[in-house]
This record gives structure tokens, sequence and C-alpha cells, in this order.
């Protein structure tokens, strides 16, 4: 939105100028006093073109240092929230991190994909179920802090996608889980 | 006391030593107390060279693997007998020998090939049965298998279940970073002679049989999230079935093969869902904010089982198709799920768990018993064989998935290990056709 209006400012600035120019063109020493005027008037013009340009460049380079600093905050809690057994509750590790993954998502327009997962303990099926009811609580958490329903997608993995391979808990507990993967 | 039983420790019947090429191997790890004891002569080769398959070999791996039956070793016998002029029956009395079955395979026009054989009595000194099987010389193990089947069927007045196929999962583990591979293959019912119908780098999940067992329907992840797809078996022709937000799973075909029984979430949360295939119309059979999956149909397709977790804890209900009806199924346990029903509509097999842990466990659904059959603790998936004998299932070798087997009575018992990669959610076939 800043960037419209920035240009909308820069362009009325040149319209003026036009007018100026074409309201003076009736005699040589009008047309003199005109051309001045219309120099003058376009050397405004530019000064406030770079000046808005500055401005607008200034802008984003400080709502793009604010988006960097977000995404770093993101990063550092990961892209992965982790859930107890047989549960699609959000644990409060998982709510920090997703409180940095909405702040991020605030300062785009991406579209991400919430991929739900569960450990090998009980039913394939169930576990699909199981996943993708963690991925909504995801997705529902989201939603209702402002991320639009439409630019989430969830998608249950079940129990088919392990990171830890083995049986146990050590195993188990990084299974359990919504991974955020960023479409575009 | 059967499970005390006569114990075959580890006996390898490894398929590979007959040259052929097999993901499973077969690993029998407890047979029933007082097996049978019987004689598979190797069959006398008819034609030119040597035979082009050990069918013997096949015949007596099917009938020991059901643990009913005790094998009589190639070594001990005295003579290999072909014709009943051959047989002397104090050389079998003598190897304590119940039943000795003979045969020969002969050539036949056309790349055929046809096995006769003769099954004797040894104490009662008489032939009981005798028989022929022909069909395509490729089709040797097959043919075997019916033979086999015959065999059991005349013993033990059970039809027998080994002329048919299993669907099973494989999954290679692609390593740090990478993909696994995911394939959906068609084996032999001893695992012999698999063909892999289908590749993905995305999971699959779910591989169903049609009840002509000509084609078959799976859950794959190809299209980045699950779809239910069904593949005819002779001409490899895929159709996509579904294609909804949210789940598209647990696919089950009714028993006229004219339904498909689903779950979508397309509403919000797993329901139950009959899809006509004609027309791909869906009746949502379940309206419930719980989780409603793995349907399983009876076998008169006048109602369906599914798992639901409205009462908190996924239990087994009934859903009558004509009163619209739902009735809760199993009260055992906390947590019971994924149902699949015997072709007598009286046994279904199921995940049971106890202390913790995962078993299979049969429930008969006149007396309301429930036996836990196996005692490893992450078992899942049980199939059940057409006959009804022998419930297929996967479980974990140490961090390996692999399939195992145990008899309805929980009296004989057999692992199916992959010589590479998880094996997982085997499905037995229905009976198949002449061919």
């Amino acid at each position: 939105m800043k960037h419209v209006s920035v240009a909308g400012k820069i362009i009325s600035l040149l319209l003026s100028a036009a007018f100026l120019v074409a309201c003076s063109s009736s005699s040589t020493k009008e047309e003199e006093e005109a051309a001045a005027a219309a120099a003058a008037a376009a050397a405004a013009a530019k000064a406030a073109q770079e000046a808005a340009a500055a401005s607008a460049s200034a802008a984003d380079a400080q709502s793009e240092a604010n988006r960097l600093r977000l995404m770093d905050a993101a990063a550092a809690y990961g892209n992965v929230f982790y859930f107890a057994y047989d549960s699609s509750n959000l644990t409060p590790e998982a709510i920090a991190a997703l409180d940095a993954h909405i702040a991020v998502l605030k300062s785009s327009n991406s579209t991400i994909r919430l991929e739900g997962h569960t450990d090998e303990r009980g039913t394939r099926e169930y576990n699909l179920a199981l996943g993708e009811r963690r991925a909504n609580s995801v997705r529902d958490y989201m939603v209702v802090r402002g991320i639009a329903n439409y630019r989430i997608e969830a998608v249950s993995y079940g129990e088919e996608r392990p990171i830890g391979y083995g049986s146990g808990e050590s195993n188990w507990a990084q299974n359990r889980r919504v991974e955020l993967v960023v479409v575009n | 006391m059967k499970n005390l039983a006569f114990i075959l420790m580890n006996i390898v019947l490894a398929l590979a030593a007959t040259g052929v090429r097999a993901d499973l191997t077969i690993e029998i790890t407890q047979g029933m107390d007082n097996p049978t004891a019987i004689a598979v002569v190797p069959f006398a080769w008819q034609g030119a060279g040597t035979a082009p398959e050990d069918v013997a070999q096949v015949i007596e791996s099917d009938l020991v693997r059901s643990g009913q039956f005790s094998p009589v070793a190639r070594t001990d016998m005295l003579g290999l007998p072909s014709t009943q002029e051959e047989v002397f029956y104090r050389d079998w009395r003598a190897l304590e020998t119940e039943y000795l079955l003979i045969g020969k395979a002969s050539p036949e026009p056309n790349n055929g090939m046809r096995l006769d054989y003769e099954l004797f009595d040894v104490l009662r000194q008489t032939r009981v049965f005798s028989g022929m099987e022909s069909g395509p010389a490729a089709d040797a193990r097959m043919l075997s298998h019916r033979v086999a089947d015959k065999i059991y069927e005349h013993l033990t007045g059970v039809r027998g279940a080994f002329a048919t196929r299993l669907l099973y999962v494989s999954v290679t583990r692609g390593g740090a970073g990478n993909k696994d591979y995911y394939r959906l293959t068609m084996s032999d019912s001893d695992g012999a002679r698999p063909i892999v119908l289908l590749e993905s780098r995305e999971p699959l999940m779910a591989p169903v049989w049609a009840p002509d067992a000509k084609q078959i329907a799976y859950v794959s992840f190809e299209t980045g999230r699950p779809a239910i797809f069904r593949q005819d078996l002779a001409t490899g022709k895929r159709e996509q079935l579904t294609n909804f937000q949210g789940l598209n799973s647990s696919p089950a075909w009714s028993p006229d093969g004219r339904t498909m029984a689903m779950v979508l979430s397309k509403d919000g949360n797993p329901d139950i869902f009959l899809m006509d295939l004609a027309t791909h119309n869906l009746t949502n059979i379940t309206k419930n904010f719980a989780i409603e999956t793995e349907p399983a149909w009876m076998p008169d397709g006048k109602s369906l089982l599914f798992t639901s977790d409205r009462g908190g804890k996924p239990q087994i209900y009934q859903y009558d198709l004509a009163s619209g009806a739902t009735k809760r199924v199993t009260y055992e346990g906390s947590y019971n799920a994924r149902a699949r029903v015997a072709q007598d509509g009286r046994n279904v097999v199921m995940v049971h768990q106890r202390d913790g842990n995962f078993h299979i466990a049969i429930l008969d659904l006149v007396t309301n018993r429930l036996q836990v059959l196996t005692s490893t603790a992450l078992d899942e998936s049980p199939s059940i064989a057409p006959n009804g004998s022998v419930v297929l299932y996967a479980t974990k070798s140490g961090d390996r998935g692999i399939l195992a087997a145990v008899s309805v009575d929980g009296g004989a018992k057999f692992r199916l290990p992959a010589r590479e990669g998880d094996v997982r959610e085997p499905a037995w076939s229905p009976y198949l056709g002449a061919n």
C-alpha cells in the first residue's frame, strides 16, 4: 500500500507541472515566464520525486528489516510443532513458536502447508485422522489470530513419514508433529 | 496347550534357494500340536531336461506353513515313487508318515503344464484322493498351490487358500534428507513372484482388493495430498476416484463390487461415505464430530463395521444400511480399531490395545468372546485369508516393519520378513477365478 501512495503523489506532482505549462502559452514574454515557471515546476517535481523515492526506499528498508527480524525470530523456533501422545492440543512451546510464525505471515502474502504427523502407535488410518486433527489445530489457531483460511492447506501424513524410524519415546516424540512448509 | 506346541525353530523355507527372486521369505515360528505327518515326494518330470519348477516343494511348504502338517525330509525317503505301483507302504510307515502325496508334472502343448497327483493313507494302505491341475507352465507355482488347496481341503475339511495373492506396501528408506521409496507389490500367498504395481516417492497406503480380485484400490499421496485410486490388474489402467480437501482414505469395496466405502474429511472431520462406483455419487453414512474411519463390509453387504472415537477412545461400531442404526460392537479394552470380517461373518479381527501394546485380536460376534492372538507390541493391519484360517498382519522386528501370520486359533505362526526395507499393510486376496 505504501508503494501505491508514494507513486500517486509523484504522479500528481507531475500532472500539476504539466498543467502550468499548458496554461502559459499565449505571448512571448509570458512564454518566457511560463517557460521559467515550467522549468521551476519541473525541477520541483523532480526534487519531490527524488524525495518521495528516498522516503519510500527508507520505509521499504525499514519494513524489510522488520520482516527479516520476524523471520529470524520464527526461524529460531523452527517450523516444527510437537504434540503429546494421542493429543492435538497445542503445547505452550508450540504456541510460542506459532505466534512468531503468525507475525511473519502477517508481513507477507505467502501461502503455507501444515503437514500433520503421528508416531507409529495405533492404526494407520486412525493416525491419518489424528495427524489431520493436529494440522487443523494449528490452522485454527492461525486463523483465529488473523491469517486467512485460504492461505493455509492442512494435509495429514499420519505415521507414513517418520523422522525417527525406531520405536521408543525418543523416536515417537520427534514424529508427533506438525510441519509448517511455505508454499510460495 | 497349543502355544507350547511342536515348535519348528525358524525353519527357513528359503524361496531364493529354488532360484525364485522373492522379496519376502518365510520363517515358521510355531506349528500346531500333533501335526499330521505328510510326505510330499518330488513330482516326476515327464518332459525334457529338468522340471521348470519344484512343484512338490511348493505344495509341501504350503501345507507346513498352515501349522497343521509336518514334512518328511526328502533325504529320509527310501524311494521316490510317482505311480501307485511304486508305493511301498512299509517304507513310509517306518518314517511315521501318515499321508503320502506323489505325482507327475508333464509339459502340455502351447507352453502348458499338467500336474497329476495321488494321495495315499499310509496306515490304511489305500489311495484316498487323486486329481489333476493344468494351466500355463509359467504359472507352475499357482498350479502347485491349487494342488495344495485340494489336499488341504481333503484332509482338514476346510477349503484351501494357498492359490491366492497378497498385496502389501513396502518402503525403502531414502536416507538423510531424502524421501523414501514406497512400493505397492502383489505376490503369491507365500510371498513368491512379487510384482511391483506402483512405485512412488510419496506415501502409498491402504491397498484393498475388489471382490472379483481383478481390481485393487489404494491411497496415494502422489498429488501432494491423499487421494483414492483404483487400478485394473490386467490392464494397469488407473482411475483417481477422489480429490477432496482433507482425508481421502480407507477404501473398502462392497461385496457386490458396486460401492466403495471410504473416509473423507471434506466436511470438517473424518466421516464414512459410500461412493456408487458407476455414478461417483456420494452418501455420508456417519455424521459425527468424532473420528470415523476404517470401514469394513460385512460379507452380506447389509452393514459395515467402522472405527469411531465418539466415546472418547477408538472402538468398533456397526452401521446397518437398511435402518441407518449404529451400534457399538467392542467393549473390552480402551482401543479396538480397524476391523476385518471373515467370510463366515462371525469372526472379526482387529487391532486391540492391552497394557499399552497393540496386538491382533479376534472377536466372535456370536459368543462375544475376544481372544488376543499375538504377543508382539506393535501389531497392526490384520487381513484374514478367504478361508478364514489365517490372519496376516504387520508388526515390527527390531526397527523394521515385517509381515507375520497367525492361525485364527493362535496355534500356528509364521513370519514373512523382507530382504530389504519395511513391509506393511498386507491385504489377502479373495479366492481367485480358475486362472
